[in-house]
């Protein structure tokens, strides 16, 4: 599949900025965070700005944006609607839980109410994102078991890991997050691997055979129908050499999970602001190497209309 | 309404003959045609003169070669929607605008109500959606929804434009949901099969495989050839034969 | 046998419209009955040669769309991609938009306008003064012409005989082969009896002239289970649903049809009876070495064929319908000894050197694959022969109750016709055929009216007698029965400049357009003044060693004159030719155009019935362009040719439509044969009728004539058939048509070779005419093949269009180009693992004459020995409206660039046109290639390169986005 940034980015931003809701959403609502204004305020608006950046980057890729509001009518079959009425929906108590907890510094009675339906909503968009990979039979990598748990950690991991570098920064740190974000942190490590390693052991039954239905023996593409590549190459054709990918995964293990671990285990140790710098790094790193496991979730997805063009 | 509906009244779709196609791309051209002025028009064709040509085209044919243990073949593959009967192309559609017709099974885009957002592309494992990049809305197949039902056309010439066009008679058209339609007898006749029939789809439009190379090949029970034993060979052969 | 009851090919119960075609109520406001057109004009396509009868659907004064006409005896409703795709040719921005006349350098492209009455005075002063002084020094050449009919007699009347269309370097070998051998051929002469064939054998055919008739036929095949064997080293195309795939190696078509013949011979399956009846296998050769008349039928002193009865021991009249002749034996006539014509086929295809195990390595099929396609012939011919339950009457009153038919059907076509050896492998595809007792037989292969014709057709070529202001005695093409109908000179010098009916090329039937330009450039024989051609890319894709004909066409002499010193060029397109013309004359599309698909040319007749066709315009043209045929006729009055004025010298016709209507080229006969005579009521024969032309519109743009039941088999010699044929006019008298296992017209030259006869070959090339002048059918390798080292150029390399291009005149369209784009070499896959090459590798593909740098794709199925490309994709840039970065001319790449025009020089140094030694048929095929993978830098674009060519005034860039039909709908829609 084509790894358009649009669609990279998106995902990766509301990705980090649902899983950083849902927590503010949670230990903001419970007390657990202290009502703080300027920590309230700029961790709010992170996690609504990475939402709204990565919705407004996803009508990027739409061919007629001006008419998105129509996505909210199909949610009884659609993920795609699901995912468009979930994400605005969970703007009304995510905004709710803002103004109480961050404008008028409370904790409790609706805004708790609030927040939990806030991080309800955001647990339920990330589900309905995830769920429109998984529910792609043409393409195998996606049509997993690995997709919808692999959304929700990662949206936990990144929403955490970000929500650290906050507390770190106005000096409010807590071990028992920096335990969390290790533990997701090296979950997503290992859920990645497994997804590589499982998608890497794929057998596929669709096959250029069953593709054309031409029974036995091999079936090889002669001439495509057009010489030039047409919209379902460009889109959907994208090939990735095998040397490439091991490169990118590298990176992605790199900058997404070995890095941050190592940083936030070293801030365990170590006093503001130090402590602060790292988790901000380690949450940089993460998302920078997020962008790249996600160009790779695009990258090596095959689409099975690719066997027609004997990819 | 992306839901799928329940029961189709018909089965409408195509039946193509891979044992006859010859791919000489009339039904490619005659398709683009047809719907370049028809209900989706215009089929947007960028860069018509450049290095970057991309036009969006209903219908494609592909060509493969076919090798069994029983010897070769060329094959010429016809490839456009499938009007499936759970075709996830519609049910992913976020707008309404992808919906299947509850009276013929006709998978059609409703453009106004379309974002352009590929999904459905995605969702269709046979590429039988094409992208106006131009228009920006996703076009496909309409089974020539506006010639099967013309009124201004005679009555004859109410099949998609591919199956009247077709110089081998490799394509058919007809109601597969109704198992005494020709196109279903055609079918069961010739072994007709489903393309990934493993994801699911149940598509409507049926394959039929080729023939040379498989028990059904036409064949001829020919005796080897004995050299005549007339006496003076081939030549004694002809004057005995003249003097009979 | 006849069309059913349902209109059209697409008729099946599974084709039909559903039974019930009201719009269900589905509510979903689709517009299910929109308006389609304002108008439909039915006319005939051109897209091909094919003819097909279209329905052009006209929509506020545009095309809306193509389809075919149901009504139509070529096509029957369907229509092919081309033909759908006709309204990008109609629409193209390369569309020609005034006469142009040159400015800068020939080849530069660039040009200034200029009115049409000032290219008339042009050519017309030209033209006249050749006229007056030495007409031959006007070549005129035609390519994809269908207006032969019309081109050739305006040569006539202007008295040049150096007129040819392009036939030379299509299929002469094919036509020329059944003409001289059946009195028809394969294509527009005739085709097989699909509603009856069991086996049908295609031989070197992807795609073909009759596009459509033959693919209907193929599905009509399938549909029965017919068996279908190809015989082709490409198993694409037709060959890719064959049940039997034979990948021949090229040019050897003719030894694995020897083959079959000896086997067949070998094990007595022959039709004796048909052969005695409808052949001269019984007539009787005379055998005296050194004789002037050895070779030559022996005749009675009345001139009567002889044979050798068998039963009364004597001499008899070969046409006599009771004599019992022998078909074996040597008798001696006349104190000479004479074998009858069958004795000398056993003879030579007897011998072991034909069998299937002396062949089978050198045509790369196992010799066990020969035997069983010749075991399956004679089965299905013998063993399932046919009986149609219809009475007929032959030639000599014999009255059939039945008529019986063996059902083997072959066709054939430029894979055999396009090699040096073509036109006796053409021959060899006959003889087997009559062999089987196939011909014009129900299941078999039948001939399409006006065919067949005699073997050879009547008349020879004109042209002996060049004068000034005089007419030729006859048209320019024809047939030669001897030495002494050939066009050359006293001293044996070729009076035609592309040496057509000399000694190179004595059968020359369709004269050798892929000549004419290396012959005017280097004055051989002779200079001309003016080359005028019209619709045949020459400076591209329809001339061999392409970057040379370029050449020449530019070249100039010591004194900076052109060497060709003018060239007059008429094309609707900006095509590669047209930047090398003087004068260009700008052409319509065939939607703004009158035509005739005459009888007296290569009309639409199928095997049921005689029919012919017109065009006529459906949209006016917005430019200001006009049918090449009008301005032919406008120049021939404006020159006074005899046949275009009065006697007072006024314009005899207004434009082409009223010569169509009113030119007799033999009294009551013209260029339609439908609803002639005053009232329209007469056939083939009457009065010009003045709205003849109306009743072919109204009859939807065609006239077809159907045959009674016992007219439509053994047409050679059918009385009720040759009666209607002799009344049409086809053929002078109503005699029964007897095939030529045995060419006397051939051994002729052979003779005078041997220094028999008043006109004798010249020293150097008398054993040339010896070797290929052999009376029966023979094989012997490709030219090139025995030319260059094949250690060295171990391939053959062969080229074919794509379906969709096949034998399109525009060959360039924004729907038909985004399918190919760009060519690829195809190579087997075992020819280059041996060569290290993988798929997508950029190669050079080199030959004796040159090299041109192409990406491969590996295959399987094709012969292994073989390397093939799709053809006229490459294209030179500035031409055809395409921008400079379209692959056609960066990635695509035109073989033609490799394919020598000339043979290698033989031993006197002479080098002939590297064509067939017979016909002169371009020998496209014998090309032999190595290819090279080039270098890491070189890899990704083609070579060679070319200067790009200026765009005419007024040329607007092409645009970068087609919406055709968008309006169409915003205007539906807006009437809502």
């Amino acid at each position: 599949m084509h790894p358009a940034f649009s669609v990279v980015f998106f995902t990766t931003a509301t990705g980090a900025g649902y899983g950083l809701l849902a927590l503010l959403g949670v230990l903001g609502g419970v007390g657990a965070i202290l009502a703080d204004f300027w920590l309230g305020l700029i961790s709010m608006g992170l996690a609504l700005g990475l939402i709204a950046a990565g919705l407004l980057s996803s009508t990027g890729h739409l061919g007629r944006p001006e008419r998105a509001w129509r996505a909210f009518s199909q949610w009884r079959s659609s993920w795609l609607s699901r995912e468009g009425v979930a994400s605005v929906v969970t703007f009304v108590p995510a905004g709710l839980f803002g103004i109480g907890w961050v404008l008028l510094g409370r904790t409790d009675g609706w805004v708790v109410i609030a927040g939990l339906l806030a991080a309800v909503g955001a647990v339920v968009t990330v589900c309905t994102t995830g769920m429109i990979y998984a529910s792609l039979k043409p393409i195998a990598q996606w049509h997993s078991r690995y997709t919808l748990p692999g959304y929700l950690i990662f949206s936990a991991m990144t929403g955490s890991v970000l929500l650290n570098a906050l507390l770190q920064g106005f000096a409010v740190g807590s071990n028992i997050l920096l335990a969390v974000c290790l533990l997701l942190s090296l979950l997503g490590w290992g859920w990645k691997l497994a997804t590589w390693r499982h998608n890497d052991r794929l057998e596929i039954p669709t096959t250029a055979n069953t593709a054309t239905g031409l029974a036995g023996g091999t079936v090889r593409s002669l001439e495509w129908p057009h010489t030039e590549e047409n919209y379902l190459l460009k889109e959907m054709g994208f090939r990735i050499a095998r040397k490439h990918t091991a490169k990118l995964r590298r990176i992605t293990q790199l900058l997404a999970f070995a890095l941050p671990v190592l940083l936030l285990a070293i801030v365990f140790a170590l006093p503001w602001p130090v402590a602060a710098v790292l988790s901000v790094l380690a949450a940089a790193a993460q998302f920078a190497g997020m962008l790249v496991e996600r160009w790779l979730f695009f990258a090596e997805a095959k689409h099975t209309v690719a066997l027609y063009y004997g990819r | 309404m992306t839901c799928l509906p329940a029961h189709t009244d018909r089965r409408l779709g195509l039946v193509i003959d891979l044992d006859t196609c010859v791919g000489c791309q009339a039904c490619v051209t005659a398709c683009k045609e047809w719907n370049t002025g028809g209900h989706m028009a215009p089929l947007t064709d960028v860069d018509p003169y450049g290095g970057n040509v991309d036009g969006v085209w209903f219908n494609r044919v592909h060509s493969y070669e076919h090798t069994t243990e029983m010897g070769g073949r060329t094959v010429n593959f016809p490839r456009s929607c499938l009007h499936c009967e759970t075709p996830a192309c519609v049910t992913v559609c976020p707008t309404g605008a992808s919906y299947k017709r509850a009276s013929d099974g006709i998978v059609l885009v409703d453009e106004d109500k379309c974002i352009g957002c590929k999904l459905c592309s995605w969702a269709c494992p046979y590429g039988a959606r094409e992208f106006d990049a131009d228009v920006g809305v996703m076009k496909k197949c309409t089974l020539c929804v506006d010639r099967i039902y013309n009124d201004n056309l005679a009555e004859e010439d109410r099949v998609p434009a591919c199956v009247a066009a077709c110089p081998t008679s490799a394509r058919h058209f007809g109601d597969l949901g109704d198992p005494t339609s020709a196109v279903s007898l055609l079918v069961a006749e010739r072994g007709g099969v489903d393309l990934m029939p493993e994801m699911g789809y149940h598509p409507t439009n049926k394959y039929l495989p080729p023939r040379a190379n498989t028990a059904r090949a036409a064949s001829v029970p020919a005796p080897a050839l004995e050299p005549v034993r007339t006496e003076g060979g081939f030549l004694g052969w002809v004057d005995r034969m003249l003097s009979n | 046998m006849s069309h059913g009851a349902l209109r059209g090919a697409n008729s099946a119960p599974s084709q039909r419209p559903l039974a019930n075609t009201r719009a269900p109520d589905e509510g979903d406001g689709v517009d299910t009955s929109p308006d389609v057109s304002d108008s439909i004009a039915k006319t005939t396509c051109y897209m091909c040669a094919c003819r097909c009868g279209i329905d052009v659907h006209i929509k506020d004064g545009k095309v809306r769309y193509i389809n075919g006409n149901k009504d139509h005896p070529v096509n029957r409703g369907v229509l092919c991609g081309k033909g759908s795709a006709g309204i990008m040719q109609h629409y193209s921005p390369a569309r020609l938009k005034k006469p142009l006349l040159r400015t800068g350098p020939r080849g530069s492209g660039e040009f200034r306008e200029i009115e049409w009455e000032e290219a008339f005075s042009i050519a017309t002063e030209r033209l006249s003064t050749i006229r007056r002084t030495d007409p031959k020094k006007l070549a005129f050449f035609t390519g994809r012409d269908q207006s032969q009919s019309l081109t050739g007699w305006w040569a006539s009347q202007f008295g040049t005989p150096n007129f040819a269309a392009h036939g030379g370097f299509c299929s002469v070998n094919m036509a020329a082969g059944g003409l001289y051998t059946i009195g028809g051929s394969f294509w527009e002469f005739g085709e097989p009896d699909w509603d009856n064939t069991k086996y049908f054998m295609l031989f070197g055919v992807t795609e073909d002239h009759d596009s459509n008739p033959i693919k209907i036929g193929l599905g009509k095949l399938k549909a029965r289970g017919a068996k279908v064997v190809s015989i082709n080293p490409c198993r694409t195309g037709y060959n890719a649903i064959a049940d039997d795939w034979v990948g021949i190696r090229p040019g050897t078509d003719g030894l694995f049809v020897f083959a079959l013949i000896h086997e067949l011979l070998n094990a007595g399956r022959v039709d004796l009876d048909y052969l005695l009846r409808y052949t001269n296998a019984h007539v009787l050769v005379i055998q005296q070495p050194g004789a002037a008349d050895d070779g030559l039928f022996a005749r009675d002193g009345e001139g009567n064929l002889l044979a050798w009865d068998r039963v009364a021991k004597t001499q008899v009249n070969a046409t006599d319908a009771d004599a019992k002749p022998a078909l074996t034996g040597s008798f001696m006539i006349d104190g000479r000894r004479c074998m009858p014509v069958f004795q000398l086929i056993a003879n030579r295809y007897l011998h072991v050197s034909y069998s299937p195990d002396a062949v089978a390595e050198r045509c790369g099929v196992p010799a066990d694959t020969i035997r069983r396609i010749a075991a399956e012939l004679a089965h299905v011919a013998f063993e399932q022969a046919i009986e149609l339950p219809i009475a007929w009457t032959d030639w000599a009153g014999r009255r059939h109750e039945t008529i019986k038919g063996r059902p083997v059907s072959m066709h054939a076509m430029r894979g055999i016709s396009a090699h040096s050896n073509g036109f006796h492998t053409c021959r060899a595809i006959h003889l087997l055929q009559v062999l089987l007792g196939t011909v014009d037989v129900p299941g078999g292969f039948r001939f399409k009216p006006p065919y067949p014709r005699s073997t050879p057709p009547g008349p020879k070529p004109a042209g002996k007698d060049v004068r000034p202001m005089t007419p030729l005695q006859g048209m320019p093409l024809g047939f030669v029965c001897g030495p002494d109908d050939l066009l050359v000179d006293d001293a044996g010098t070729p009076i035609r400049i592309d040496k057509a009916y000399s000694w190179d090329a004595p059968l020359a039937a369709h004269g050798l357009m892929h000549t004419v330009i290396r012959n005017a450039w280097a004055g051989d024989p002779y200079r001309i003044d003016t080359l005028m051609m019209y619709m045949s890319n020459m400076a591209w894709n329809s001339s061999m060693n392409t970057v040379e004909t370029m050449a020449m066409l530019a070249d100039s002499d010591e004194a900076g004159n052109y060497k060709i010193p003018f060239i007059i060029y008429s094309d609707a397109y900006y095509s590669e030719t047209v930047p090398f013309a003087d004068l260009v004359l700008p052409d319509t599309t065939y939607l703004e155009r009158h035509d005739c698909i005459s009888l007296l040319d290569r009309p639409i007749s199928h095997a049921d019935g005689p029919g012919d066709a017109i065009r006529h315009p459906v949209v006016e043209p917005d430019r200001d362009v006009r049918p090449f045929q009008t301005v032919l006729i406008e120049l021939g009055a404006r020159l006074g040719l005899p046949g275009f004025v009065d006697d007072d010298g006024a314009a005899k016709y207004r434009d082409y439509a009223d010569y169509i209507v009113n030119h007799e080229r033999t009294p009551g006969i013209g260029p339609l044969a439908g609803w002639r005579g005053k009232d329209g009521t007469s056939i083939g024969k009457g009065k010009a009728n003045p709205d003849q032309l109306q009743r072919y519109i109204d009859n939807g743009g065609f006239w077809h004539h159907e045959f009674t039941d016992d007219q439509r088999y053994y047409k050679m010699a059918n009385r009720s058939y040759l009666d209607f044929a002799e009344n049409m006019g086809f053929i002078p008298k109503a005699e029964p048509i007897n095939f030529q296992l045995y060419s006397e017209p051939i051994q002729r030259f052979r003779l005078a070779a041997r220094g028999h006869g008043r006109v004798l070959p010249p020293e150097g090339g008398r054993s040339r005419i010896e070797t290929y002048m052999d009376p029966l059918p023979f094989w012997y390798a490709p030219f090139e093949e025995a030319a260059v080292d094949t250690q060295i150029y171990p391939l053959h390399a062969l080229t074919q269009r794509p379906m969709h291009m096949y034998h399109s005149w525009g060959s360039q369209n924004a729907w038909l180009r985004q399918i190919t784009s760009q060519n690829r070499l195809f190579v087997h896959h075992q020819t280059a693992a041996g060569l290290e090459l993988v798929d997508d590798d950029w190669v050079w593909i080199e030959s004796i004459n040159g090299k041109v740098k192409g990406q491969i794709k590996l295959v399987d199925g094709v012969n292994a020995n073989t390397v093939w490309t799709w053809n006229a994709i490459g294209k030179r840039r500035g031409s055809w409206g395409l921008k400079d970065n379209a692959a056609e001319s960066n990635r695509g790449f035109l073989l033609n660039h490799i394919i020598g025009d000339q043979t290698s020089a033989d031993a006197n140094g002479k080098r002939y046109s590297n064509s067939d030694p017979v016909t002169g048929q371009a020998a496209w095929f014998d090309l032999r290639v190595r290819i090279v993978k080039c270098a890491a830098e070189e890899a990704g674009f083609t070579e060679p390169q070319f200067e790009r060519f200026q765009q005419p005034p007024r040329f607007e860039p092409s645009p970068d986005k087609l919406s055709f039909g968008a309006e169409f709908r915003m205007k539906r829609e807006a009437a809502e």
